[in-house]
């Protein structure tokens, strides 16, 4: 939906440019206005097809540029996977995270303007402050996967919720499982 | 009744004005009693009940309060022979049949004006002699607290030991509605009675710790999106941030002349243990390692600190002069000891320690070196000593809740405070007050 969007932005540019060159032209027809005001629905822009081409601008990017800069909103982009999970008292990356983790370095290196927090959580059990400590260790090996892929260290910003805010209540091995966590949050701008 | 809590209930009756703090009492069950209790006689107060209903029952709150010691034994009202109101009616005969070695009488009077006195007296059942009397004058609001005194002055007379029934305990309770769950601070007497909100919140509130003159408490706040750590004068209700660095700001503890407050930061890098001058507001990093340091507590002189560290692999705790210089490990039991406490005189090291699985609050004997596992729980966690270093109070699960324990510090008696409302963590057991005069 907002790739849409984003594409009519760029046709009202493109259209605003080309009314711009065309304005030298010399038309003068007021009514131009109103064909753009015909214009103003999705449908008639998506259903036009007559010998119009509309072709969107080349996003900023720098290599690897593997992802576009909308595959963050594409639910079956490897980028949609923004979790991943640590073993008891552990900071370490398990290995099946590693590709996640790249994926996301790789994204991050391609837009150098988007910055994501990386939130630390560990389970209940044991020490509440150890476990915020825990939570913070876990967010930082998570940084500096991301570092190695050229991301930005300013735009890594790391914080550690320890115990305190659980992805399941429960108490047995897999809601602690689920709760022993680094959640990749992309920061609204 | 001291100008303190005068002043104290004077600011309650102002929160619960404007906060409407919900007042659920604590349920409190003995969940393993000492056979070596000593047995005490508390007889009902004499009471003109042609004056109303009593607002507290005073007998027996000092006896639940002697009880909950671990040190005495309650003699059931019904086991009683006779119910003298003064000693002069006493017949220690009725009392040494079954076997009570102490006895407490006393009476309550409404005075012109609406206060209370109350007159008390304790024998020794056996020499027939007493051991204390006391006429004490209370508004009907103290009257609780003015139990509490009279059990500080029976443990003391009989003990040796200064009592801590009447000092306070704060904790963190995490109530859910829905979705949503709404973090308080509390602050109730210690037998969880008169429970008040001192700062309601929706971001978790954590590790709250006490000033040595139990007017203010330290604690975490994620309000900001990040633990951060403040000040809050309870009495003035006024609060201040006192550190938001970058990083994690946990774990803060006052120094025990109140100067300074340890912390946790991790503004360079990864956490370590810093002082905070609360007057110069000036830093001081303790402790440099690449692994986690955490949870600082001082040792009485405030001369050094003891703290957890990963260093070793897993949590274990050591101990470190404030001023620098090395750190000295001090557990070796187990994999997993965290959370240190440190008894007033400087000689018991209460812990977090895992044993197969779970988690369950220790003591080690700092000069015997004598380790000892004093709770039955599978995740207990935040020990607390009581200001006399008596009881130790913790976190513990009932079910799926966390609920409060206390447990004796030989061990042999243990409760549960059950709270009827929400999730209850992180107790903290306030210091003795200063003597203001």
């Amino acid at each position: 939906m907002k790739s849409i969007i984003k594409n009519r932005c760029t046709l009202l540019i493109l259209l605003a440019l080309l009314a711009g060159c065309a304005g030298t032209g010399g038309f003068q027809e007021d009514d131009a206005g109103e064909e753009f005001g015909e214009f103003d629905s999705e449908t008639s822009f998506e259903e036009e097809d007559e010998g119009v081409d509309v072709l969107p601008l080349d996003e900023d990017c720098k290599p690897p540029c593997e992802f576009t800069r909308g595959a963050l909103e594409d639910p079956d982009s490897p980028l949609a996977e923004r979790l991943i999970f640590f073993e008891f008292d552990k900071s370490e990356i398990q290995p099946q995270y590693q590709e996640l983790l790249v994926n996301h370095g790789k994204y991050l290196a391609s837009y150098p303007d988007v910055v994501i927090r990386l939130e630390g959580h560990a389970d209940e059990r044991g020490s509440r402050e150890y476990n915020l400590a825990l939570g913070e260790l876990r967010a930082k090996a998570v940084r500096q996967v991301l570092l190695l892929q050229g991301v930005p260290a300013e735009n890594i910003n790391v914080v550690s919720f320890g115990e305190e805010i659980p992805l399941d209540d429960g108490q047995n091995e897999e809601a602690w499982a689920q709760n022993r966590r680094v959640e990749l949050v992309y920061e609204e701008n | 009744m001291s100008k303190n809590i005068r002043c104290f209930l004077a600011v309650l009756t102002i929160w619960f004005g404007h906060s409407g703090a919900s007042v659920a009492a604590l349920d409190i069950e003995i969940t393993k009693a000492a056979d070596s209790a000593l047995p005490i006689a508390i007889v009902p107060f004499g009471w003109d009940s042609t004056q109303g209903r009593l607002p507290v029952d005073i007998s027996t709150v000092i006896a639940e309060d002697l009880e909950r010691s671990g040190q005495f034994r309650a003699i059931p009202v019904d086991e009683m022979l006779a119910q003298p109101h003064q000693g002069s009616d006493i017949k220690f005969e009725n009392w040494r049949i079954i076997g009570v070695e102490n006895l407490a009488v006393g009476k309550v009077e409404v005075m012109p004006g609406g206060n209370y006195r109350v007159n008390f007296q304790l024998f020794d059942v056996l020499k027939a002699r007493q051991l204390e009397g006391h006429s004490l004058q209370a508004r009907p609001q103290d009257l609780r607290n003015l139990a509490h005194e009279i059990s500080d002055i029976i443990y003391k007379a009989i003990t040796g030991e200064k009592g801590a029934f009447n000092t306070r305990i704060a904790y963190v309770t995490a109530v859910k509605t829905g979705k949503n769950t709404e973090y308080r601070l509390e602050v109730a007497d210690t037998d969880g009675h008169n429970a008040r909100t001192v700062l309601r919140s929706r971001h978790p509130l954590m590790s709250p710790s006490w000033s040595p003159d139990a007017r203010s408490l330290a604690y975490v706040s994620f309000e900001n999106k990040q633990p951060e750590v403040f000040i809050h004068s309870v009495f003035e209700a006024s609060r201040e941030s006192i550190a938001a660095f970058k990083g994690i700001n946990g774990a803060p503890v006052w120094s025990p002349d109140g100067q300074k407050l340890a912390l946790t930061l991790s503004r360079n890098g990864n956490p370590d243990i810093y002082v905070l001058d609360l007057r110069t507001r000036k830093l001081k990093q303790v402790t440099r390692n690449w692994a986690i340091d955490t949870e600082p507590a001082w040792m009485p002189d405030g001369r050094s600190l003891i703290f957890t560290s990963g260093r070793s692999g897993g949590p274990q705790l050591y101990k470190i002069p404030v001023d620098g210089g090395k750190a000295e490990r001090l557990t070796f039991e187990g994999n997993y000891n965290a959370s240190p406490a440190i008894s007033p005189d400087g000689r018991s090291l209460a812990m977090v320690h895992r044993y197969r699985g779970r988690y369950q609050i220790a003591v080690l004997d700092l000069k015997s070196d004598l380790f000892r596992v004093l709770t039955d729980g599978y995740l207990d966690e935040s020990p607390s000593f009581a200001p006399n270093g008596s009881m130790l109070l913790y976190a513990s699960q009932s079910g799926e809740q966390g609920v409060l324990a206390a447990v004796s510090i030989d061990g042999r008696t243990r409760q549960r405070l059950a709270f009827s409302e929400g999730e209850i963590r992180e107790p903290t057991w306030a210091p003795f007050p200063p003597k203001r005069r």
